[in-house]
């Protein structure tokens, strides 16, 4: 198994948001978190990369312990991550965002060349500052930026906020693709009951800070069992 | 007393004489251009750490002046007690102060960032301590050790003052590159707008936070060895450079490094011109009234106009 939580409890300044989570992710499976606003997905995924110190729980990743560890830790034992918003910085370059990415890859020309396979406009605007793109362009330089690392479990966080549907049905499927052509394993969260069925083979659902159900096999692209924790 | 810079020592106000005899009989008014360049070199040095720490990382350093005073007794001790060349003890008074810099940020401003009252309050303390404890330990005053190179022949100008101008370029461009074109740099600069972004991508922000720190330390240190030979070294020193440092990064505006530069050439220009007419009092007073312009009508600084002139001539091409 390569990411197992167990009785996960964290939050900010005393106030528990996550209550006692606890699910797994395979080796090359793609899994979603779906809930509503408010519920706690950020605060999990935070949480999972290290930006956030659990007051209890596990975070166990390839068999190790991950709990106490800096986020720049869990990078360097190859996790990606993408921010809800994106957060690209700003005022950096396209390349100079991929070259932060690049911090615990080592000096791997092939994986800018795959990244700008899959998404070329980043080439195109390597020399531009980032503040300038559109909100899907972010959107593929945040993930190109969490690629150039070469992860082998990539956490994103709403990968649909902000972004025009064209853009995020092209957003999908380049992160199926990455799945197959990597073997990386994606955790993400989602409200967008297309991104999830479009992307998911298996869901947790999440509500007040903890998880609910788990939605597997042909029950994902069943519209009704999403929506039941989708719609307010 | 030997300036420690050798064969070029001797040659460099030579050289500068002859371009300068060049320039005066082709009609360049040399004098006015030696005080401008004298001003623009101690502006940009004076706010070249200050651009790093207060421009880049938004810590306001009131002890800035005690880190240019703290580079120049450094400095000034490893001549007359170590009796080390000038260059060596030039060397050590800016790696000193960025070490002495390193040691502050890991201990103190590391819990200060983001709290702007409470930074200020605290570095004004840590100048108070750094002036009174100088006087303590070194007294009063500490003996010069001599400006190197003598004057510009045929000109009553220092020609160590004259090659600071020089020196002041090569410092702006080495920070400059070092901010924009190495790793270290881009990591740095991505850890200062969103650190926690940046530690999710592997930076190690605390390391980036230091060595950012120290570096604008380190500059300020090299700022005051290098007016070590030609400043009276005192535990005070430093208030002289503080307030052009700061009215510097102010009037430069975001992009800092490159702000300091034309902050330099304008403000050095202006100090220039009314030092000249009515005395140094309005030099400085001329200075605060462009700092407080430049606010008023241009919130972005003198880089916010540069680049709305490029998009303007970008627009018409």
């Amino acid at each position: 198994m390569t990411l197992e939580i167990s009785g996960l409890n964290a939050g900010y300044d005393g106030t528990p948001i996550l209550r006692d989570v606890s699910f797994n992710v395979g080796d090359g499976e793609i899994v979603g978190i779906v809930g509503r606003n408010g519920v706690g997905k950020t605060t999990l995924l935070k949480t999972i990369m290290g930006l956030l110190d659990p007051e209890s729980g596990s975070i166990q990743y390839n068999g190790e312990e991950l709990t106490g560890k800096a986020a720049n830790e869990h990078a360097r034992r190859s996790i990606g991550y993408v921010p809800q918003g994106r957060d690209v910085f700003p005022t950096l370059t396209v390349r100079e965002n991929l070259l932060v990415g690049e911090t615990v890859g080592g000096d791997d020309e092939t994986r800018y060349e795959q990244v700008y396979d899959y998404f070329p406009i980043l080439e195109e605007r390597a020399g531009q500052d980032a503040g300038t793109l559109s909100g899907g362009q972010q959107q593929m330089l945040a993930i190109a930026r969490a690629l150039v690392g070469g992860p082998d479990l990539l956490l994103v966080d709403e990968p649909s906020e902000g972004v025009q549907p064209s853009i995020v049905q092209s957003i999908t499927e380049d992160l199926e693709e990455i799945n197959d052509e990597f073997g990386t394993t994606i955790l993400f969260v989602e409200q967008n009951l297309s991104v999830i069925q479009g992307l998911a083979d298996r869901c947790y659902a999440i509500d007040r800070g903890t998880i609910v159900d788990e939605i597997t096999g042909d029950a994902v692209s069943d519209q009704e069992n999403l929506e039941e924790y989708l719609v307010v | 007393m030997t300036s420690g810079f050798g064969a070029t020592g001797a040659l460099t106000p030579l050289i500068i004489g002859d371009f300068l005899g060049f320039l005066d009989s082709i009609g360049v008014p040399v004098v006015q251009l030696l005080q401008i360049a004298d001003n623009f070199a101690f502006i940009t040095l004076a706010a070249i750490g200050l651009t790093v720490i207060f421009g880049m990382m938004g810590v306001i350093n009131l002890a800035h002046g005690e880190f240019i005073m703290m580079g120049a007794y450094i400095t000034t001790l490893s001549v007359n007690v170590a009796s080390l060349p000038l260059p060596v003890a030039m060397l050590l008074g800016a790696l000193g102060t960025a070490a002495f810099g390193a040691v502050i940020e890991r201990t103190i401003v590391r819990r200060l960032y983001g709290r702007l009252l409470d930074s200020m309050i605290v570095t004004f303390g840590l100048g108070l301590i750094l002036t009174q404890g100088t006087r303590i330990i070194f007294g009063n005053t500490l003996q010069s050790i001599g400006t190197p190179f003598g004057e510009v022949p045929g000109y009553t100008y220092s020609g160590y003052r004259v090659l600071l101008m020089f020196v002041a370029i090569a410092v702006l461009s080495a920070a400059y590159l070092v901010f924009t074109r190495t790793e270290f740099g881009i990591r740095a600069r991505a850890t200062i707008q969103d650190a926690e972004t940046a530690r999710a991508m592997g930076v190690d922000t605390d390391r980036m936070y230091t060595t950012t720190f120290a570096i604008g330390s380190g500059l300020a240190g090299l700022t005051g060895a290098l007016y070590a030979p030609s400043a009276t070294i005192v535990p005070g020193m430093g208030q002289a450079f503080l307030v052009e440092s700061f009215v510097t990064v102010v009037t430069g505006g975001s992009t800092v490094l490159l702000g300091t530069t034309l902050a330099g050439g304008v403000l050095g220009t202006i100090d220039a011109i009314f030092s000249n007419l009515y005395g140094n009092f309005f030099g400085q007073l001329a200075l605060l009234l462009t700092a407080i312009i430049v606010i008023r009508l241009l919130p972005d600084g003198l880089t916010g106009l540069a680049y709305r002139i490029r998009d303007k001539l970008g627009e018409r091409q």
